[in-house]
């Protein structure tokens, strides 16, 4: 039997229409636009102003705080002005904006593995220094600054590192690629991750949809005795939910408002893992990273290596150029992914795909009325009742829904994806969540 | 310059409707309807037809010209709720009668509440009881099952007035049941074959086979059905060890209404319980009052009266009732 989370869950059609496209780099595109806030957290400091000139992996923004993230120039070129810039959630927010010119490298990037050294031989502190440097954010989606994950609070004991290379959205294939292309790297990451954190054990969670990427990790594994086991886990859409995750391979449940740390456990995605291998044997920051440009509508959906501040423009046209027929372009996959405005919205850390979804697919159906069918009920990942959530919300009933467990909430969608009378559930749940968010914060 | 659509997530839909439900029970009830016109031929489409064209008729001139909202009489909730009382009358009810059960259930058990999605009691059986209470000599006279053949014999008595019949004469329930002395045996009770009763509660087997359509299809759990089987053949099992002049589990599982009431209106979305735990009580609360009322009661079938009074607990078990929390 394999492995799989216990509550609810839903299965979305797969649509991993670009699982065999190998990872081509993008061609660099004529401008970026590098937004200084591509993590949870405090927005980066810039450190360039309109005029300079800047290398390919230059520290253009500085963390601002513990929370917070470096940010890098991904190009060489001018910098055209830091201004507002609309970004992934639709937002005016500042940004770096670079004409290209070139591909100059820094000099302290090493376009290779050192090889002068062994890769056990780099300390703990080098390996937080490094990450803290190269701006490292969780990849899968949630960019949170990897340094603060690496940086247990005291009291807590961190056993085990779980690699997240469930890759549960429908259409995202990123994440399935690096693990086939790039499993050596991954390892020599993970190992590098667990001497940060200071645990012996590591595993690899891989959904069994992707029989090519777990042989591949197996094989890698089974080289060397590192401490690093791979998981196969039974198809269930969120098993990428760090909870979920957590509960499908060690039966551990994180409590509600507690992080994973508090069973012991430390969750990372397969693109973070990349990301420390190269920020650590290269010295390279996090200036590129692949997307998943798909859609039924395009005529070439693919992997790309993409620069961060790359247009996503630039990404379609690579896949065949914008349908005629498109009527919704998302960022991320179709089950959590954000819709965006327009094509000018650009690569950020967190990207992990671009959807293109024709125009008569891309509208929701009108909302009845709720028939009580329990469905909502029985997919929640979380156990949670979303028909009485959203209920509670149109009443505004901010205690209930506390008491309701309303912030247990982790948006996965599977219950708007459920409901038979197509009703909005998760964006009243998020209005919830906001509302009774700030009646915790007032509390304080 | 494209204009895009801008929602939040999520962005796709698993493709399920309320008709995908709805026409899902229409077609589980389908294999009990063919058994009823089989058993007791034309007279049982009729009333079905009425029903339906009636339960319809009401809700469309309702929703138009009293509560002027969209008329949704194509989601298929009303026609479940016209073959759901159909099904719960004799097939020689004058139709006048199915007409004004209809105006009831619609009406009064659905349409005053809110219509699909608000209402408290399941809005067949509402119909169907006030016609009993209303209406018990018509509603009592059960023609003999003998398919298209016309006789003039007019009332057969159901299994279920035998129940009392052996308690009040303490004979072994077995005794008084057995198939010599108008009595079934389990097979006949299984198919339905010649026992008489309501239109489309007779024949169990066709009943589970809809049953089967609709676990298979994904319309409903098996968590309710379950439930009031397990309490019925438990509660039934005790009181039958005990002296075996009640009737056995599997005699009141088969008989009467339970298959129809289990399967298909206790399952009803709107007036059953949300978590897993509440349809576990929700359950055995009809398993208990149907075997209560069949033994103790006025009333020889008590499978109506227990739904709709555990339709009115429901608001109370969801409310204490929580489903599993992830920790």
């Amino acid at each position: 039997m394999l492995k799989t989370f216990t509550l609810g869950g839903i299965h979305p059609p797969d649509e991993k229409l670009s699982s065999g496209s190998a990872i081509v780099p993008l061609p660099l595109p004529e401008q970026v636009k590098i937004p200084l806030s591509q993590h949870i957290g405090v927005p980066a400091l810039p450190l360039v102003k309109k005029g300079d000139r800047v290398k390919v992996g230059q520290l253009v923004g500085e963390a601002a705080g513990f929370i917070s993230a470096n940010v890098h120039s991904s190009v060489s070129g001018v910098v055209v002005n830091v201004e507002a810039v609309v970004d992934t959630s639709g937002y005016a927010r500042p940004a770096v904006v670079i004409r290209v010119e070139g591909d100059e490298w820094d000099k302290s990037i090493g376009r290779q593995e050192t090889p002068d050294r062994y890769l056990s031989a780099f300390s703990r502190e080098e390996i937080l220094t490094a990450v803290q440097a190269a701006g490292i954010v969780g990849m899968g989606g949630a960019t949170f600054p990897t340094r603060v994950k690496l940086s247990p609070p005291a009291g807590s004991h961190p056993e085990l590192l779980i690699i997240n290379g469930v890759e549960c959205e429908p259409f995202l294939t990123a994440d399935h690629r690096l693990m086939i292309e790039k499993s050596r790297e991954l390892l020599i990451g993970t190992r590098f991750l667990m001497k940060a954190l200071g645990v012996e054990q590591a595993v690899i969670g891989i959904e069994n949809n992707k029989p090519d990427a777990i042989a591949k990790t197996w094989e890698a594994v089974t080289k060397h005795t590192l401490g690093i086991k791979v998981c196969p886990l039974k198809v269930k859409y969120p098993q990428g939910g760090e909870k979920q995750l957590i509960q499908a391979i060690t039966g551990r449940r994180v409590p509600s408002g507690a992080l994973p740390i508090s069973v012991g456990v430390v969750v990372h995605n397969v693109g973070t893992v990349y990301a420390v291998y190269e920020a650590i044997t290269m010295h390279k920051p996090l200036i590129e990273r692949v997307v998943t440009v798909t859609g039924k509508s395009l005529a070439r959906p693919g992997n790309y290596l993409c620069r961060v501040g790359t247009p996503v423009a630039c990404l379609i046209d690579a896949a065949g150029g914008l349908p005629g027929d498109t009527g919704k372009v998302i960022s991320g996959g179709p089950m959590m992914g954000k819709a965006l405005a327009s094509t000018d919205v650009v690569v950020t850390k967190g990207t992990s795909g671009v959807l293109v979804i024709p125009e008569n697919e891309a509208r929701r159906k009108t909302a009845r009325d709720c028939i009580r069918c329990a469905k909502c009920v029985r997919v929640c990942p979380m156990g949670l009742e979303p028909y009485l959530l959203m209920t509670l919300g149109e009443y505004q009933q901010v205690e209930k829904l506390e008491r309701a467990r309303v912030m247990d909430c982790i948006e996965c969608g599977s219950c708007n994806f459920t409901c038979p009378a197509h009703r909005p559930l998760l964006d009243m749940i998020r209005l919830d969540k906001s509302r009774v968010g700030q009646v915790i914060k007032s509390r304080k | 310059m494209n204009k895009f659509i801008v929602s939040p997530s999520p962005h796709v839909h698993g493709g399920d409707s309320i008709e995908r439900n709805m026409y899902g029970v229409l077609v589980a009830l389908l294999p009990a309807l063919l058994c009823s016109i089989l058993f007791f031929g034309w007279g049982a489409l009729y009333v079905t037809i009425a029903a339906v064209a009636s339960t319809m008729f009401f809700e469309y001139i309702i929703q138009k010209y009293l509560l002027k909202q969209p008329v949704t009489i194509e989601d298929g909730s009303a026609i479940i709720t016209g073959v759901l009382l159909a099904f719960n009358l004799p097939s020689t009810i004058p139709l006048w009668l199915v007409v004004l059960g209809a105006l009831v259930a619609i009406g009064i058990g659905k349409m005053s509440f809110g219509g699909i999605g608000n209402n408290i009691f399941n809005p067949a059986l509402v119909g169907r009881v006030f016609l009993l209470i209303s209406f018990p000599v018509q509603m009592t006279t059960w023609p003999v099952p003998n398919g298209f053949e016309t006789t003039d014999a007019v009332t057969a008595p159901t299994p279920l007035l035998l129940v009392k019949q052996a308690l009040r004469t303490q004979k072994p329930f077995a005794e008084v049941f057995s198939p010599g002395e108008g009595g079934h045996s389990l097979l006949e009770l299984g198919t339905g074959s010649g026992v008489g009763g309501s239109l489309g509660e007779i024949s169990a087997f066709a009943l589970l086979l809809g049953f089967a359509y609709l676990l298979l299809k994904r319309v409903i759990t098996w968590h309710v059905p379950v439930s009031i089987f397990l309490t019925i053949a438990l509660f039934s099992g005790i009181l039958h060890w005990i002296n075996p002049a009640y009737a056995g589990p599997l005699f009141h599982l088969l008989s009467g209404g339970v298959m129809l009431g289990a399967i298909f209106m206790a399952t009803d979305y709107v007036t059953s319980p949300m978590s897993r735990r509440g349809m576990w009580i929700y359950g055995a609360g009809i398993g208990t009052l149907t075997i209560v009322i069949r033994n103790f009661g006025a009333y020889p079938e008590g499978v109506s009266f227990a739904i709709l009074i555990m339709n009115a607990f429901t608001p109370l078990i969801n409310r204490y009732c929580k489903p599993k929390r992830f920790a």
